[in-house]
């Protein structure tokens, strides 16, 4: 179907949430945000077109000598959709390449649609101010976050959680006309393994909906294997192209940087509090189970629950990556069954899932659609988390600074929230700029969804969760009101900082994870 | 102290504080006097959005708290928090040799109590004097004392910077159950750092390298004279510490110089430095000295302190260091990282055998008490009023510790 050309004069609505969003944005209508649980599209599935394998080599050698190729090959042309995932992380150069080699046939007014983006792709500027990228949907920060909420793009930013961006695939809120799949290990056929090869980036889960749902998918990979690649975790079936390249990424950048246990003593008493607190509430006994991200706050909560399962004796059933070696420690020690792992961290977690049957390797069908028969976030009983900002009514921000401009994806995090007890382990300021504040700055996550904030000066627990605050009544942990550790930040702080200047120009909107809008990201004045 | 406004301003710029981009919660201040004009303030701030103006105001408070008047003011901030900038724009007027007499005080919060002469003194966390992103969290993990160190961990030409920051620190920031002690300067040098220190009732002063008990009665005279001064009436207690051969030789004299001294401590590091051998992790070399401390403390009825332990990464070590210590009759010992702190109490707790014999002494004590018999035995044993006391004391510490209820007896 034609994109729809008919400029739409932007409407706000005030949303479930209280928030202002669009009801409009590039060229779609829009639903406002109506709550947890209650948006439920009808209708049939987006598919991708019938193809017949009659077109196909019977050798099964789909190779092509270039991107160019595989993109002019594919049909590539203006205004499409093109795709790619960000398991290389900072490494990756896929992604950029194949942009660039849409710019080299001439084609404009793409729409980028990784599942995140990452500062090494500040290209992606030039190609938005020379016109071959319209706008992207995804995750921006760094420069492209930037140029973003500067009101730079021409298009309105999308930010969609891991889950959302299955959802979104799924009924066809965004369909994918080329997906570019960097591919640390392939044949060509086009099975792509995630795991080994010079590139190997673990887990390929973010791939996968784009491999199936992509009217076209080209592989692109710098370690081609005789036929069969085993594992095949992207399937050579849905594949219509693979090239051959020197490197699809800086190997050294695709571990992040974050994945180390934080040395701040601070911050090493927010992970130990939140450990505290999960034993002290019976969350901790056999058979249960956990999520952590990677920060360091995250890590050192991970390491310190690692000695107080020790300790009692407790083992989990299985626990989800984001995982590092701190997750393999689990599993090698034996104090997990299975690690279930949506993206892979460090170069000891990719060995792992690539040696060991109990590293599972997910994707965000399993575990966060909206759109499944179910999905393991909600099955998991505890989730830590980060943020940059929690309110008052436990309401979290992961998505910009205080001030407004992007600073994160939202990742997993929104799908995370529907754990059994979900856990924000926040400093409670960082810099001088309180975290807990009377509102965020931007909602991403409701706050009837957080049960917990721990904090280092301070455990609240959500008013709703009276289970959890009897439950830990006896504790000795530092349990407190969330006004009462808000009152002593902006104490310390010297006030409460002045609110953001921003223009009434929506830049960017946040999807809840059922595709609705849940806020909006507002364009920032340039003078800050 | 005496101002002397009527000599006119040198134009000497002076500046004060670091920035950077590794640098966190400090802030540098520059300060250009000039003739006319009035002050000018140029500000750069990585949390300008949002304190922007509110640090704008604060340094033109401040400034005329110092009375000065014609001056350029550039600041760089990297999320100093309020009493921060304040004493940093203070250390740059006066380095400028302006704002003679006067003070920049910040907010004072609520002033805290005296501390008990005898309260529990199992940690102190050293906390260097010119570092301020460490100073608002260092009461989280509830060491028993804070030391806002005003000696070894400030560098010579920051000592006048470090003074106010302290100052300011004692002022406005809220260290929860924990005894807020100083560590000054060597005199002369830490004459003037009690003039900004004890207006702002720390409830302990730590003094360096003591090695006659003069220099201990200088310092509490000079305290004495300076509560007078601003009607303080409240104690403030003095720890010396003994880092010498001299000062170990001197023990008991120090112990028993001044009322105030409520505990005496050792500084290892010094102490081998200054015999000319290294110091081990076993510390055979300074079971002398160590013991020689304990003894003449307990001589002049008061605490005995053992030393730090300078390997932040062996947590095992220092729980064993800490064992021993107690074993030998120390009360606490120091901390250079808050993660030791946990470690140290558990080290300093009795055990539950000790607190189980000391119940039992104490339950017996009490039944003989009321039936008015007056010797006291427990088994076959009779149990003399040291003994006594010696378990009455023991309850109430594992009481102050959490290790028994707050009331009842068992």
């Amino acid at each position: 179907m034609p994109t729809q050309e008919i400029e739409y004069k932007l409407r706000l609505e005030e949303n479930a949430a209280g928030r202002l969003v669009p009801t409009i944005a590039n060229g779609r209508v829009q639903v406002p945000y109506m709550g947890v649980g209650q948006y439920k599209p009808a209708g049939r599935k987006a598919a991708p077109p019938i193809r017949s394998a009659a077109d196909y080599p019977q050798n099964g050698d789909k190779r092509v000598p270039d991107l160019e190729t595989a993109l002019r090959c594919c049909g590539l042309r203006d205004g499409m959709v093109i795709s790619s995932h960000h398991h290389l992380r900072d490494g990756d150069r896929v992604a950029l390449m194949a942009l660039q080699a849409a710019a080299q046939l001439g084609v404009k007014e793409l729409m980028w649609f990784p599942s995140a983006s990452f500062p090494s792709q500040v290209g992606a500027i030039q190609l938005m101010e020379n016109s071959t990228i319209h706008h992207i949907e995804g995750s921006m920060n760094g420069p492209l976050g930037d140029y973003c909420t500067q009101g730079k793009m021409r298009g309105m930013g999308v930010l969609r959680s891991h889950g959302g961006r299955w959802q979104a695939v799924q009924d066809g809120e965004v369909h994918i006309d080329v997906a570019v799949i960097a591919a640390p290990t392939a044949d060509a056929f086009g099975n792509t393994d995630g795991s080994h090869g010079k590139s190997a980036c673990g887990s390929l889960g973010f791939a996968l909906a784009d491999s199936i749902y992509a009217d076209h998918v080209i592989v692109v990979t710098d370690n081609l294997v005789p036929f069969p690649c085993v594992p095949w975790q992207i399937q050579g079936n849905n594949v219509d192209y693979v090239v051959q390249v020197d490197s699809i990424g800086d190997s050294s950048k695709i571990v992040s940087g974050t994945t180390q246990i934080t040395r701040s003593p601070d911050r090493l008493l927010i992970g130990e509090y939140v450990a505290r607190f999960i034993r002290a509430a019976g969350i901790m006994r056999t058979g249960f189970s956990f999520q952590a991200g990677s920060g360091g706050i995250a890590l050192a909560f991970v390491d310190h629950l690692k000695r107080l399962m020790k300790q009692d004796g407790v083992k989990a059933r299985f626990v989800r990556g984001g995982s590092t070696k701190y997750l393999v420690e689990f599993l090698e020690e034996g104090l997990t069954d299975y690690i279930l792992d949506g993206q892979t961290f460090d170069l000891d977690a990719v060995k792992s899932i690539a040696s060991d049957a109990r590293h599972v390797v997910t994707s965000p069908f399993t575990s966060y659609n909206y759109h499944g028969k179910g999905n393991f976030a909600s099955m998991v009983d505890v989730v830590v988390l980060g943020a940059t900002e929690v309110d008052v009514n436990f309401n979290g921000n992961v998505v910009t600074h205080s001030d407004g401009r992007l600073l994160h994806g939202i990742g997993g995090w929104q799908n995370c929230l529907a754990a059994g007890c979900t856990i924000l382990a926040v400093p409670s300021f960082r810099d001088r700029i309180p975290v807990v504040v009377d509102q965020v700055t931007t909602l991403a996550g409701p706050g009837e969804l957080i049960d917990v904030v721990v904090t280092e000066r301070g455990i609240a627990i959500n008013p709703r969760r009276q289970d959890l605050i009897g439950a830990i009544k006896d504790s000795g942990l530092p349990v407190r009101p969330i006004q009462d550790i808000k009152a002593e930040v902006e104490r310390i702080c010297g006030g409460k900082p002045t609110a953001p200047r921003r223009c009434d120009h929506a830049v960017a909107i946040v999807k809840w994870v059922d595709g609705t809008v849940l806020d909006t990201i507002w364009k920032i004045s340039s003078s800050t | 102290m005496t101002s002397t406004p009527s000599i006119a301003p040198r134009l000497q710029p002076g500046e004060a504080g670091n920035w950077g981009p590794e640098r966190r919660s400090d802030v540098h201040v520059r300060i250009e006097p000039r003739e006319h004009d009035g002050s000018e303030i140029v500000l750069e701030s990585r949390v300008k959005a949002y304190y922007g103006e509110s640090i704008t105001t604060q340094a033109q408070q401040v400034l005329e708290q110092l009375h000065v008047e014609n001056a350029y003011v550039a600041i760089h901030d990297e999320g100093a928090l309020p009493f921060v900038i304040s004493a940093r724009i203070e250390a740059a007027v006066k380095r400028a040799g302006l704002g003679d007499g006067y003070r920049a005080l910040p907010e004072r919060i609520a002033i805290p109590p005296v501390s008990a002469r005898d309260r529990m003194r199992r940690s102190r966390l050293y906390i260097p004097g010119n570092e301020p992103k460490y100073f608002i969290n260092a009461g989280l993990r509830h060491p028993d004392g804070i030391i806002l160190d005003l000696e070894d961990s400030v560098h010579p030409h920051e000592k006048d910077a470090a003074r106010l920051l302290v100052r300011n620190t004692l002022r406005a920031v809220d260290f929860g159950t924990c005894e807020r002690m100083v560590r000054i300067n060597q005199l002369p040098l830490g004459f003037a750092d009690l003039e900004e220190i004890v207006p702002e009732l720390p409830n302990l002063v730590l003094l360096p390298k003591i090695e006659q008990a003069e220099q201990v009665m200088q310092v509490a005279d000079h305290i004495e004279r300076i509560k007078n001064r601003a009607g303080i009436e409240r104690p403030i207690w003095l720890m010396p510490i003994l880092e010498s051969a001299l000062g170990i030789e001197n023990a008991y004299p120090i112990a028993t110089a001044s009322a105030d001294i409520v505990a005496m401590t050792i500084g290892l590091e010094d102490y081998t430095a200054d015999l000319g051998i290294v110091k081990t992790a076993a510390g055979a070399e300074c079971l002398y000295a160590r013991q020689r401390l304990v003894n003449a403390a307990h001589a002049a009825r008061i605490q005995a302190i053992d030393s730090v332990y300078g390997d932040v990464a062996d947590m095992e070590g220092l729980k064993h260091w800490g064992l021993n210590a107690r074993a030998m009759g120390f009360e606490g010992m120091g901390c250079v990282h808050p993660l030791q702190i946990s470690v140290i109490h558990e080290a300093f707790a009795p055990t539950a055998t000790e607190i189980e014999k000391a119940l039992r002494i104490v339950a017996v004590f009490e039944e003989a008490q009321e039936k008015g018999i007056s010797v006291v035995s427990l088994g076959s044993k009779m149990i003399d009023p040291p003994v006594v006391q010696r378990a009455l004391r023991l309850v109430s510490r594992a009481r102050a510790m959490g290790l028994l209820p707050q009331n009842g007896m068992s």
